[in-house]
């Protein structure tokens, strides 16, 4: 674990709305070893793609990084601050040759005035000093490395003339393009047809693997993970619940929310009908939240919970979770039985 | 940070949960549209402003004693007095003339003349020596008519025609919507103006001309609209969602169509008042004696370099019209759908 | 694309002719028109019927009156200039009136796009609030109000510039005209460059040309401001519409010898023939411009000009 691309310390993001000031982000940590895939999971509030932007230096302008370190460390140099960048070095050294993202949708990430071609040659003109005619054959190439039929055709087409997994396979291109060491997909195949989901996921794998970048998936959805993820980090409420290994994650699930979140998850063995819903919605982020945000809709809250948040507990090297049920006072409460038989069938099942 | 741990700290808490969560129910939709119109001062001041030319278009005319056609030509071109005021050196009758050269004097016809010691004029008088401030609030009246009539035509035609053309649909929208285009491809200036040369300028040839043309955009919104409640209509057929649908249909859907058209209607009032205003400035306007807005505009307008006070009055209850329709308008759909809101 | 320009020169030209056809009605059917006769002898009517040719069948008269209004004849002026062919009135005045309307189109719209820019930029700023507040006035208020208050303030008061218009100095001299009929243009620009700008400030492709490294005036104007400009022409219209209304009044505050002040006159001279022919012209004007934003639109716009493939 000593060669971490990416390592995030203690990051705190607020907003300034009208309504007050949203601590969107209430303490992270993450850890991302080289080469590998980490999977933040979490409803949508939970600050997982406020995570992804504060990372890509693209927060919004009345949001900002009030305190916390984001270490980026690419290969064979130095480490970088990225907190520490001004938007215009963002920009120049990170955005797309260092880190690039993918957005959860095609529809309305492309500008709906440029060709595609135009889009993915911009890209690599602001990075790399090379002719228009070089950069023109080098997105052609992009275009069939995401698997486009007759790229050369497809360059001069408006984004409206691409159906969404077309036009994801661009996002995606254009991602690459300039061969950046971290890609962040931030909900990459929600908006897409499930039948072409498991094809964009597919290369997005291939892409990562060929060219060795590190990945972060943004997702609520864990049959995502299931399938490409070596870490998942749960986030709930602007802060990290849950993380671990993959497999520590799945079948040995500490946090209750995590339990929630499994139970929901649709599988052979469950009818839609009986799929479970966590009740209620995630709290406000507005000032402060006191005990564990988690607890009003918790059936398994103590009474702890409404005064103190819950700190890290540590279940394994790699694991932790933050629930007071892992305080050694707790009473020992387990996943529902309902869940626990499946991860047990799932456990088996996968060997 | 974890010092103290209460004895009980440990034990679940054992709550109903769902219980919890009843309190989410959402606040009614009404209330919510009420909040937002109040929490933006500006609507408050306007409607304030509309309430205010309302009631003195109303009392207005009998508050100075004097008939909005009675010419005194002893009284002509005298400048606003207004008892207490002229003793601030405000409203004291007294005006500036201005001349070509650059030079001006200051006059007071009050002064000069004993028989007109104690007579006041708020607003003053024109060429004519007529009250201009029963003129003015007579002139409101006619616009806030306008403003009335307006109202009526955007349901009586638009919100009718738009909705049959949406919910029949077929050949007759098909008929309905050509038509629409035609009418809308001739510039309403036109319609109106030679509606207004083939009849007798008035009151009555001005209502017809808004009839005319006044109603497009509200048609073109009930069309929409129908549409929508349609699909939804059809939604609820096919797949019987239940209880969801429905309630979408009464909490998103109707709140929608109604602030949609509400927000409309209030747009139509300030250009039905302008229509008359323009028509009356270029010489359309209602017959004399009557006064309009416009009208007074347009006979002041004569005087605006000599008796620029004639001109002031009914420009500024216009320009207050205007502004508060429009700016309570902008208010009533930011309030009905926040998210159009221009940020 | 063909297809779409080939439907909407056919719906203009349908609103055209039914245009010369309500004009045309009118003529037959209004009190005190040289054709409505009642008060004529009986004699002297047949002989001015025969001269005009109305005895001859109704279509047979329209489809000559068609053809003369499209040729430009509109016959001559009764009362405002006499026996003048009124294609002669239009010939010195109507230049005056496109320069006018010219040029309070791209006053307006430069300031309108500055201002609406600025506000963009700096929301939430003082200039955010000063768009604002144009931007409402413009709206609300008729350009006279405007005139009114530059003809006797600027103009009047303070003399900075003319207060009446010389043929002259055509440019100096109508400085105050065209702000009085900018003013709606700046306020509608301002208003719509400043809300399709935020949006698009926060748009997803916005965000992820800047995570694939565009920053500065490239991200600006490559991306927002193309964006932004191309559903402008949506507004143009409303814009065409109060110029054409506005030029009628601030013609006439102004004393410009354009088509606009020539209406009024016609109007209050009860100039039949000067009235239809300006109708004609204003609305024949305002349909090609319409037809030729709609077409603009087209082209621009890649959504509406390429037919949707490779679905």
């Amino acid at each position: 674990m000593s060669d971490l691309i990416l390592e995030v310390k203690g990051l705190k993001v607020s907003f300034a709305t009208k309504a007050g000031s949203v601590n969107a982000i209430r303490g992270v940590d993450l850890e991302l070893p080289r080469g590998k895939t980490l999977a933040i999971v979490g409803e949508s509030g939970s600050g997982k793609s406020v995570t992804a932007k504060a990372i890509m230096g693209i927060l919004s302008s009345n949001g900002a990084i009030d305190s916390g370190e984001i270490l980026f460390t690419p290969k064979g140099e130095g480490t970088l601050s990225l907190e520490k960048l001004s938007k215009k070095q963002f920009r120049k050294t990170v955005n797309g040759t260092l880190i690039s993202m993918v957005f959860q949708d095609p529809m309305t990430s492309l500008d709906p005035t440029m060709s595609i071609g135009k889009q993915i040659i911009e890209g690599i003109l602001a990075h790399q000093k090379v002719s228009r005619a070089e950069a023109n054959r080098q997105a052609v190439e992009l275009l069939r490395l995401v698997e486009i039929a007759e790229p050369e055709k497809r360059m001069k087409n408006y984004p409206h003339q691409l159906s969404g997994g077309m036009r994801q396979r661009v996002v995606i291109a254009i991602a690459i393009s300039n061969s950046p060491q971290l890609l962040i997909c931030d909900e990459p195949t929600t908006a897409l047809d499930v039948t072409i989901q498991a094809k964009i996921l597919d290369i997005i794998r291939s892409i990562q693997e060929s060219m060795g970048i590190s990945t972060i998936y943004i997702t609520h959805d864990l049959g995502v993970v299931a399938n490409v993820a070596d870490f998942v980090a749960v986030m709930y409420a602007g802060k990290i619940v849950e993380k671990g290994t993959a497999d520590e994650v799945f079948y040995d699930p500490r946090h209750p929310y995590t339990w929630g979140l499994l139970s929901a998850m649709p599988s052979i063995d469950v009818k839609e009908e009986e799929l479970y819903t966590i009740p209620g919605s995630p709290p406000s982020l507005i000032g402060e939240v006191i005990g564990d945000a988690f607890a009003p809709r918790n059936a398994y809250s103590l009474n702890i919970d409404s005064r103190i948040e819950p700190p890290m507990f540590k279940v394994s090297q790699t694991h932790s979770a933050a629930t007071w049920l892992l305080h050694e006072s707790a009473p020992k409460i387990g996943p529902p039985k309902a869940l626990a038989e499946r991860l047990e069938i799932m456990r088996r099942r996968n060997g | 940070m974890q010092a103290e741990f209460k004895e009980n700290d440990f034990e679940l808490s054992g709550k109903d949960i769902l219980a919890d969560h009843a309190d989410f129910a959402s606040e009614p939709i009404w209330k919510d549209i009420l909040y937002r119109f109040y929490k933006r001062k500006i609507n408050i001041v306007c409607l304030s402003v509309i309430l205010f030319v309302i009631f003195m278009a109303i009392v207005g005319p009998y508050l100075s004693g004097r008939t909005y056609e009675a010419q005194i030509i002893e009284h002509q071109n005298l400048a606003p007095r207004v008892q207490g005021l002229e003793k601030l050196g405000i409203f004291d009758g007294s005006e500036k003339i201005h001349y070509s050269n650059g030079t001006s004097a200051k006059v007071n016809k009050y002064r000069a003349r004993d028989d007109l010691s104690n007579v006041y004029y708020w607003f003053g008088t024109d060429v004519l020596g007529r009250d201009i401030f029963t003129r003015v609030w007579m002139g409101a009246r006619i616009s806030l008519y306008i403003a009335f009539v307006a109202v009526i035509i955007d349901i009586a035609f638009g919100l009718t025609y738009g909705l049959v053309s949406g919910f029949v649909g077929g050949a007759i929208d098909s008929v309905m919507q050509r038509t629409v285009e035609i009418i809308n491809g001739i510039p309403n200036l036109i319609i109106v103006t030679l509606l207004i040369i083939a009849l007798k300028p008035g009151l009555f040839t001005i209502t017809l001309a808004l009839m005319l043309t006044g109603w497009i955009g509200m048609s073109r919104i009930a069309r929409a609209q129908a549409l929508r409640i349609k699909e939804m209509e059809y939604l609820l057929a096919s797949r019987s969602l239940g209880a969801r649908a429905v309630r979408l249909i009464f909490v998103e859907i109707l709140p929608n169509t109604i602030g949609q058209i509400i927000t409309n209607m209030m747009f139509s009032i300030p250009n039905a008042i302008f229509t008359e205003a323009f028509l009356a400035f270029i010489g359309l306007g209602v017959p004399l004696p009557m006064a309009s807005l416009g009208s007074l505009i347009a006979d002041a307008f004569k005087s605006l370099t000599t008796h620029p006070y004639m001109i002031s009055f009914p420009v500024g209850v216009l320009v207050l019209l205007m502004l508060s329709f429009n700016i309570l308008a902008d208010g009533l759909r930011d309030a009905f759908d926040p998210t159009m809101k221009e940020r | 694309m063909a297809k779409y320009i080939a439907k909407r020169s056919a719906l203009a030209v349908a609103t055209l002719i039914a245009i010369i056809l309500l004009l045309f009605l009118l003529l037959e059917l209004m009190p005190g028109s040289p054709f409505n006769i009642d008060k004529v002898p009986f004699d002297t009517r047949a002989m001015i019927m025969e001269h005009y040719g109305l005895d001859r069948p109704v279509m047979e008269r329209f489809a000559k009156y068609l053809a003369n209004m499209l040729k430009g004849d509109f016959g001559i002026s009764y009362s405002l200039s006499k026996k003048t062919p009124i294609t002669a009135l239009l010939a010195i005045r109507l230049p005056v009136s496109i320069r006018l309307g010219v040029q309070a189109v791209l006053l307006g719209t430069i300031f309108g796009l500055a201002l609406g820019m600025a506000a963009a930029i700096w929301h939430g700023k003082a200039m955010d609030t000063i768009a604002t507040v144009v931007s409402v006035l413009g709206v609300s208020l008729p350009s006279y109000v405007f005139a009114l208050t530059l003809s006797y303030f600027a103009g009047f008061r303070f003399q900075l510039a003319p207060m009446l218009y010389q043929a002259s100095s055509p440019i100096y001299s109508s400085v105050l005209p065209t702000i009085s009929l900018s003013m709606f243009t700046i306020a509608t620009v301002a208003r719509f460059t400043r809300t399709e700008l935020l949006e698009i400030l926060g748009s997803d492709y916005m965000l992820f040309a800047e995570s694939k490294g565009i920053s500065g005036a490239a991200l600006f104007f490559r991306h927002a401001l193309r964006n932004a400009l191309i559903p402008i022409i949506t507004v143009l219209a409303p814009l065409i519409v109060a110029l054409m209304t506005g030029s009628l009044v601030v013609e006439r505050i102004f004393s410009i010898p354009g088509i606009g002040s020539l209406l009024v006159s016609a109007i209050q001279a009860n100039d039949y023939n000067v009235i239809i022919a300006l109708s004609f012209i204003y609305s024949a004007m305002y349909i090609f411009i319409m037809l030729v934003l709609d077409i603009l639109y087209g082209i621009i716009d890649p959504r509406i000009r390429i037919t949707k493939e490779g679905e």
